[in-house]
């Protein structure tokens, strides 16, 4: 892994009147339940540990209540964690002052909101160059890079519209623009997509993919629907009440899911089109057959294999053989696993 | 043990009471009344001084002016015309002169209430335990029947201008502190998460997304305290503030039908006026909201 830019260490979040004191009996197994019906308090996170690889994108997934929105909230401290460290850049952010907390958020960090949170009272142009207002920068500045974001994500002619006046997918990139204008490593993507239809979804994908090419941010990007994260993620992290059951990477989570949870969320995939020859081939060199492209699909590979009628193929990394798959390995890939007895809860 | 009658204080020692308090106050207003008056002396400067304005600009001046303000404030003909008509009738009737008077006083009175008003709204709004300790004392001062405040003010203050002008912000205060605090709890909860998370101190977040996106509520306020002065005008009129309300008073006390009527409808007529021109900007303030485009 590379430089980890983000660090969440150990992180607990009760919520209640006295969570302090709530740490302990968790730690030492209180469930999550019982925290509920005898002490009154809830549990939102318990003991998430997360490395955010620099400048890739972190996908955390989970279902409705699972504390993803409780925990991106954390990484700029809109919400205290109740015990925990978070490492941002090496730096424990927990104890940063309030004026440095808020340089922290004005040049370290920016976000964008599921339900775009814009500003309803100011035009396009004046909610992409909010950040950069807060930042007392100079009016000429926040003009020229206002105008360049706006141009960047496409709403060049709607400068001065209301958000009320635009569309969802419209006003999401209104979102994008502002979160980008400040030029902060760290970005956070609380579900921007997730109110938006299919089709503009992926629009909007396409357009942050791209702008990741060129930016290279440290994104941490909050979902629930498994295509998105494998689309966007380089990472992914599986939440479920609180807890991270699983991290790693797409094809991991695909082809070994950690329990039951975590398998329901990538049973519906298409796992042809999904899974790549390089995460399931084997090491031993082959002389002979045809050549396939490690990140090629299974579905397109078993479509050269059976074309040339070969049970072999060598995989390819640029031209240099880095290893081989057969039939007989490929075609249970397709198959979805079976859970072990030892991991079902 | 008397069922019939509650359990009383001594009737003696309840006359006494009174009187010590009566005594005291009394006492306490022939120590200080002098200096808390003088306290109130720049307010009272400039109600004669808007008041002498007033009468001193040319009768068409002020016509123009008021229809300038109904047109920015309401951006309709309809209210223009109407405002422009019904000061001229004001005047045709003879009440120029009483009609400035009251004006100055309820325009005086409204900006003192805003000024005082809106931080302390501020203030509520940013905290609930001050919420909790203001809130019983605005609900006395609408509650309380004004002539029960009139006694210590103008004990205090004697009768005049300034004691007048002190009744009817006591008045007319409670609707613009109310609604500034509502106004501005009633913002978006995750506008401000994203004010917050770009970094904005707590004067960007107030005077950027929070006052501005109350803007709608606090116009109500405003509207309201402009409504509760003109209302009070009359009662204000019996510790001797000139103006309509005085007119009123006098028909009232010598049966003079008419006075009575034309005065009463000056007020009306100034209210509905008030009404439309800052109800109609207060709406104007939130047609971002709906998507019309401007
Ligand atoms: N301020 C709070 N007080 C009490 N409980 C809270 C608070 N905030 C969140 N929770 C609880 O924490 C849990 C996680 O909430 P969170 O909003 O983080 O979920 P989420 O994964 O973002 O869900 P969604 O997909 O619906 O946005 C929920 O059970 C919620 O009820
Ligand atoms: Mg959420």
């Amino acid at each position: 892994m590379t430089e980890a830019s983000v660090e969440i260490r150990g992180v607990y979040k009760i919520f209640g009147p006295d969570p302090k004191s709530m740490v302990d009996l968790v730690k030492n197994g209180l469930t999550k339940q019982e925290l509920m019906d005898v002490y009154g308090h809830t549990l939102g996170l318990e003991n998430v540990h997360i490395d955010v690889a620099h400048r890739g994108i972190q996908v955390i997934m989970g279902l409705s209540g699972s504390g993803k929105s409780t925990l991106i909230r954390h990484i700029n401290r809109l919400i205290e964690p109740t015990t925990g460290e978070i490492v941002v850049g090496g730096r424990n952010i927990l104890e940063m002052t309030r004026s440095e907390l808020r340089d922290f958020r004005r040049f370290g960090t920016s976000m964008v909101f599921q339900r775009f949170s814009l500003f309803p009272h100011r035009t396009v142009v004046e909610n992409v160059v909010y950040g950069l207002e807060i930042q007392n920068i100079d009016k000429e500045t926040i003009a020229d890079r206002g105008q360049r974001w706006i141009d960047r994500v496409g709403l060049s002619g709607f400068e001065n519209y209301y958000p009320a006046q635009l569309s969802g997918g419209m006003q999401q990139r209104v979102g994008l623009a502002r979160a980008l204008a400040t030029d902060a490593d760290i970005l956070l993507m609380d579900e921007p997509f997730s109110a938006l239809d299919p089709l503009i979804r992926t629009d909007m994908q396409d357009i942050l993919l791209s702008l990741q090419e060129e930016l290279h941010k440290t994104i941490i990007f909050i979902t629930h629907d498994l295509d998105e994260a494998l689309r966007l993620g380089d990472n992914i992290a599986i939440l479920r009440d609180g807890v991270i059951v699983q991290k790693g990477s797409p094809q991991s989570i695909i082809l070994e899911p950690a329990d039951d949870y975590v398998a329901a969320f990538t049973k519906d995939i298409n796992r042809g089109r999904v899974l790549k020859v390089g995460s399931i081939m084997e090491t031993q060199r082959l002389l002979d057959g045809p050549q396939i492209e490690r990140d090629m699909a299974i579905e397109d590979a078993l479509q050269i294999m059976i074309k040339t009628g070969s049970t072999k193929a060598i995989v390819v990394d640029n031209t240099e053989a880095v290893g081989s798959v057969s039939l007989d390995k490929l075609v249970p890939a397709l198959a979805r696993p079976e859970i072990s007895a030892g991991l079902k809860d | 043990m008397d069922f019939q009658n509650p359990p009383m204080m001594d009737r003696q020692d309840l006359r006494d009471l009174k009187k010590s308090i009566d005594l005291g106050f009394r006492d306490f207003s022939r120590a200080y009344g002098e200096d808390i008056e003088s306290v109130f002396d720049p307010l009272l400067y400039f109600l004669v001084w808007l008041e002498k304005l007033l009468l001193a600009t040319p009768w068409p001046v002020v016509l123009l002016v008021l229809a300038l303000l109904a047109w920015f404030g309401a951006r309709s003909w309809f209210v223009v015309i109407g405002s422009v008509l019904a000061f001229l009738l004001i005047g045709y009737f003879g009440m120029w002169k009483d009609m400035v008077a009251t004006l100055a006083i309820v325009s005086v009175c409204t900006l003192l209430c805003l000024l005082v008003g809106i931080p302390i709204g501020v203030l509520m709004a940013r905290s609930d335990r001050v919420q909790s300790s203001i809130t019983p004392i605005l609900d006395v001062m609408q509650t309380i029947p004004s002539f029960v405040y009139l006694i210590p003010v103008v004990m205090l203050l004697g009768i005049g201008k300034v004691p007048g002008l002190l009744a009817v912000c006591i008045y007319a205060m409670p609707p613009i502190v109310r609604l500034t605090n509502l106004g501005i709890r009633l913002v978006d909860k995750e506008v401000l998460e994203a004010a917050e998370a770009f970094g904005a101190s707590y004067r960007q977040k107030l005077f950027g997304v929070q006052v501005p996106l109350a803007l709608p509520n606090i116009f109500a306020g405003v509207n309201q305290t402009i409504m509760m002065a003109l209302a009070m005008v009359v009662i204000a009129a019996m510790i001797g503030m000139q103006g309509l309300g005085q007119q009123v008073l006098r028909a009232v006390n010598n049966q003079y039908l008419a006075v009575g009527f034309m005065n009463g409808l000056a007020i009306v007529a100034l209210a509905i006026i008030f009404d439309r021109i800052s109800q109609n900007y207060g709406k104007r303030l939130q047609k971002h909201l709906d998507g019309g485009d401007d």
